[in-house]
């Protein structure tokens, strides 16, 4: 529903008669993900008018930029695979450093983690960043089984404790990309691995536990299934699980909702600011790019967004609630046994995808 | 000449909006895939000559799963027509039987819902069948069930949704049929003894026909590509040829073997078409010449329409 929203929003735009003096600039970024704030901020100090539009999975934007002539100046792909392939295929413009001086605020060891498939970070400056893990209506998991083990994989994926719970509704988000690698992680194999055997592993992990899945949809439909309670356990970005939980708890229906990342080896992933290389106005997107890399900026944005940012100097700004919060900002601990996936090649990515359409059909 | 010109809008449209069109994805269909922006090598360039692979259209015979893919599809599809179909019918037969100031409003009513947004009507249907919805809730509320059925993402709310959807596609053509057919042989059958039913399942029923197939296949048609529907009301293992062609195109990124699933989906819809043209054109023979002769021996005086 909401890559329709966007598409509505994208022919809205594109009907939308230019201003003739008014320069415009084209953002594409994941749905619920900035601070309104940031934006109106960003116009009213640069007389740049944004045209914000949103997508809610990376398919939707890798398929937009490959037809080519996007129209969009400011886009904000996943390191992996999206970033790397995009960098790989020429789509991406490198990033003018000398106009970015906020580029300086980024910490080196996370912009370190995106140097293996961007070199030099030449092309891509880390927005926000996240795991992948469990969400969890803590409420009514206690009400079904008081003492479920609720510090891992172990809660989804094995098959009795997915049998107990499938009354209050489980699922997990539908990407081939975020959730394979968690669950090789689970099965002790390389997350990386293109060995059939060994994705046969997890496909039968995953499709014995099938037939407990009320749904497996989009992570934007995911976030609005965990906050109304239509699923309590769901595997998906940590973001997302902390959004919701702040959404359920303005609905204020005495939701307890949790996330855990999986003690098994926690999927990290990067989302960063880039500019395709056919971006209409560049010089308008560094502007954007420099402005919302102030500590500032980050900060009004991860307090909204409940996601951490790169930006080590927006730390003391973030509201309390979200910077004292273990979920969102991970601790070393659990850092320490994180793992960035790679990118995997054309017939690795096509065993994957077909591996996870015979788990969505269940068979 | 006058002719050329008054043929020349249609052709030129036809070419610009079908014809090209599926050139273009035919020619992307015979291409392969690499790096890049777009995804693919043109079949066809200046600096390599022919560079085309039939790769893409073999795999699609070669890999059970795409056919397994096409024929749930068609299933669905054909569930989905025969529902609106048999739904279809009394409505139409109802309006064509109303008296003529009623029709219109009558057809207005079939039409409302389908002149108000389609992804809000599907929105609706969430609303109404998910777990703390509507539906669950009188359910619930009442004692009915102990808990929420689980309503939403199931082969039923998948079809309920196709029928909503797709309802005024058989409604419409069956009631031109059935408004169209000459109630003088209606009514001879009548004197001549035939029961209501009789009447019904001899001459108004085969009558019909064209109508009830051209009903068939406007439901049957896009209802076989339909992606929308399965996808937000159906059961995750609904993975029909529309879902299967977004994942070569999007997670994939293969857009040949995307466009060459799309051209099969043509190919495959057109066997259809063909046969509804047929069964439209014995139809309209059947249709047209039994009345002109019925209506010769029933032109005695009496007033037709006696059934109603």
């Amino acid at each position: 529903m909401r890559r329709r929203w966007s598409l509505a929003a994208l022919l809205a735009a594109l009907l939308a008669l230019p201003a003739a003096a008014q320069p415009v600039l084209n953002v594409y970024n994941w749905a619920d993900y900035i601070d309104p704030a940031v934006i109106q901020r960003f116009q009213r100090q640069t007389g740049i008018k944004v045209r914000y539009d949103v997508y809610d999975s990376l398919e939707t934007l890798e398929g937009k930029l490959s037809a080519g002539r996007s129209g969009y100046d400011v886009i904000v792909p996943t390191s992996e695979p999206t970033f790397a392939r995009l960098v790989r295929a020429g789509a991406l413009r490198p990033l003018d450093k000398d106009k970015l001086p906020n580029l300086r605020n980024l910490d080196p060891g996370l912009m370190q983690r995106v140097a293996t498939v961007d070199p030099g970070n030449r092309y891509g400056a880390i927005y926000l960043w996240g795991t992948v893990g469990l969400g969890i209506r803590l409420d009514k998991v206690r009400a079904i089984w008081p003492e479920a083990p609720l510090d891992g994989l172990d809660l989804l994926l094995k098959p009795e404790n997915a049998a107990r719970l499938a009354t209050c509704g489980l699922a997990v988000m539908d990407s081939a990309t975020d959730v394979l690698p968690s669950v090789l992680a689970w099965l002790g194999k390389d997350p990386n691995t293109s060995d059939p055997a060994e994705l046969k592993a997890a496909e039968q992990a995953l499709l014995a536990v099938r037939p407990q899945l009320r749904a497996i949809p989009g992570s934007g439909a995911l976030l609005d299934m965990l906050a109304t309670g239509e699923v309590c356990v769901a595997l998906t970005y940590s973001g997302d699980v902390i959004q919701a939980a702040a959404r359920a708890r303005e609905g204020a229906k005495g939701v307890e909702l949790g996330y855990v990342a999986p003690k098994t080896g926690v999927h990290l992933w990067f989302d960063l600011l880039a500019i395709p290389a056919d971006a209409p106005d560049p010089e308008a997107a560094q502007a954007f790019i420099d402005f919302v890399l102030q500590p500032e900026m980050m900060a009004a944005i991860t307090s909204q967004v409940r996601y951490p940012n790169a930006v080590p100097a927006s730390r003391p700004l973030v509201a309390p609630a979200v910077r004292d919060d273990p979920s969102v900002y991970p601790p070393e601990a659990a850092l320490a046994r994180a793992f960035v996936p790679a990118t995997p090649n054309q017939a690795g990515e096509r065993a994957r995808t077909r591996l996870w359409s015979r788990f969505r059909a269940g068979r | 000449m006058r002719r050329f010109l008054v043929l020349l809008p249609p052709f030129a449209w036809l070419l610009a909006l079908v014809a090209a069109p599926v050139a273009i994805l035919a020619g992307i269909a015979l291409s392969q895939g690499a790096p890049g922006v777009p995804p693919f090598l043109p079949p066809v360039s200046l600096a390599a000559g022919w560079q085309g692979t039939l790769e893409n259209i073999l795999t699609l015979v070669q890999d059970g799963y795409y056919a397994g893919s096409f024929l749930r599809s068609l299933v669905v599809a054909g569930v989905s027509a025969a529902l609106c179909l048999g739904l279809a019918y009394p409505v139409a037969l109802g309006i064509a039987a109303a008296r003529e100031g009623w029709r219109v409003p009558l057809l207005a009513m079939v039409l409302l819902p389908f002149w108000t947004g389609f992804l809000p009507r599907l929105g609706a249907w969430i609303g109404l069948l998910r777990d703390g919805g509507w539906v669950n809730g009188v359910l619930t509320g009442l004692g009915v069930t102990a808990g929420p059925l689980p309503l939403l993402y199931s082969d039923a709310a998948m079809y309920l949704g196709m029928v909503h959807a797709y309802l005024p596609f058989a409604v419409l053509p069956l009631t031109a049929t059935l408004l169209r057919r000459d109630l003088a042989v209606e009514e001879a059958a009548a004197d001549l003894g035939a029961s209501p039913w009789v009447v019904f399942r001899t001459v108004t029923l085969p009558l019909s026909l064209p109508g009830a197939a051209a009903a068939f296949l406007l439901v049957f048609i896009p209802a076989a590509g339909e992606f929308v529907i399965p996808e937000l009301l159906g059961p995750p293992e609904a993975l029909l040829v529309g879902r299967v062609l977004w994942a070569e195109f999007f997670q994939n990124r293969d857009w040949p073997l995307a466009a060459a699933l799309a051209v099969a989906l043509l190919v495959l819809l057109i066997a259809p078409i063909r046969l509804f043209q047929r069964l439209d054109e014995g139809g309209s023979r059947r249709g047209a010449s039994p009345p002109s002769r019925v209506g010769g021996t029933a032109a005695d005086g009496r007033r037709p329409g006696v059934l109603r």
